[in-house]
């Protein structure tokens, strides 16, 4: 007792620093996904394959995929084939790095990639209808597949800053992403029920829209509902951000496309 | 008796919205669809800004022989849209 007071200081120094990097380091507890917070109705409407608006932009996506596109007079099947089989367990992955481009890529990113690299056609706008269908048929091919972003030293500065910028109040309204969806989720905002903010149903139908978004679209909105500057699309900003919620999303099934109010 | 279940992609612009410019979006939605049974029609809808974006439509009908249901609608920029569904009816 006496002999290991000297050290109690010390030992509770590191006690406290490791509890702070672990509270900032957390994931939601229990991990719900932004299905458990919509009505009934939408409920039913996402688990419907027919009903699901969202489904319109993977039929789209299907059949863009065999089509051949730029120069190469290639298309995605031509490489890839079977999407099914090719393209199974791919957007639980992302965002991530590209070792040839050293650059964090989401799927969107890596879609505009493989156009310009391999098929030397142009980029697609972001958030049109065909890159959304794409990345929707293909993120849907992850369906039930457990999101799972691997971190490395590689992104670990994408990473981080993502992090810091969950952390930080922005807009008028002062907030962080972390006041509303780690500390205040499952309790009503106005009309709404706060979510735990994973983006594990995107790109998804939301009502609201009337139309199949991007995840960085939602996230936008969040930044318009802050009263702070929305950042471009496809900003390096929101590419961080959306590699920190991958991870904080980690286990949860892959339900793309989603439907959400 | 069969269920028929119908889900278009379109935007269904009401025609009450405005541009960030101040210029009103002009309306276009599909004011009408048809359904025809081996010919005969057997549906038919007339839609205005009332239905959301990509509208779904489901109805009933009683399918006595085998065919194909054909489908067609017209939205008010004049933009057409097809499409098949083959009916097989067994004893």
């Amino acid at each position: 007792m006496h002999s290991a007071s000297p050290f109690c200081p010390l030992f509770c120094l590191l006690l406290a620093v490791s509890a702070a990097s672990a509270a900032e380091l957390q994931r939601p507890n229990p991990l719900k996904s932004g299905a458990a917070f919509v009505s009934d109705d939408l409920h039913r409407l996402h688990a419907d394959d027919f009903g699901n608006p969202g489904m319109l932009w993977v039929a789209r996506g299907a059949k863009l995929w065999s089509e051949a596109a730029g120069n190469g007079g290639k298309s995605c099947a031509g490489c890839h084939s079977d999407a099914g089989k090719s393209m199974q367990g791919v957007a639980a992955r992302y965002p991530r790095m590209d070792p040839g481009a050293a650059r964090l890529l989401n799927l969107e990113g890596r879609v505009n990639l493989c156009r310009e690299r391999n098929q030397q056609a142009r980029p697609l706008e972001l958030e049109s209808g065909e890159l959304l269908a794409l990345v929707t048929y293909v993120a849907h091919q992850s369906r039930g597949v457990p999101v799972s972003v691997t971190l490395d030293m590689q992104n670990r500065k994408d990473f981080e800053r993502g992090r810091a910028l969950y952390h930080r109040r922005i807009g008028q309204m002062n907030l962080a992403c972390t006041h509303c969806h780690d500390r205040n989720w499952g309790k009503k905002l106005a009309a709404e029920t706060i979510s735990q903010g994973h983006g594990n149903a995107f790109p998804a139908y939301r009502l609201e829209w009337q139309t199949l978004g991007s995840l960085q679209r939602r996230i936008r909105a969040c930044y318009y509902g802050l009263r702070a500057e929305m950042p471009p699309y496809g900003s390096q900003e929101l590419l961080d951000l959306e590699l920190y919620i991958a991870w904080r999303a980690g286990g949860l099934p892959v339900e793309t496309p989603g439907v959400r109010r | 008796m069969i269920e028929v279940r119908i889900a278009i992609q379109h935007p269904m612009e009401t025609g009450f919205r405005y541009e960030l410019g101040g210029r009103p979006v002009p309306k276009n939605v599909i004011n009408s669809l048809v359904a025809r049974y081996n010919g005969a029609e057997i549906f038919r809808v007339e839609m205005d800004s009332g239905i959301a974006a990509n509208p779904y439509l489901q109805f009933h009908t009683v399918a006595r022989q085998s065919g194909e249901i054909e489908f067609s609608w017209v939205d008010d920029a004049g933009n057409r849209g097809a499409e098949r569904a083959a009916i097989s009816v067994t004893d």
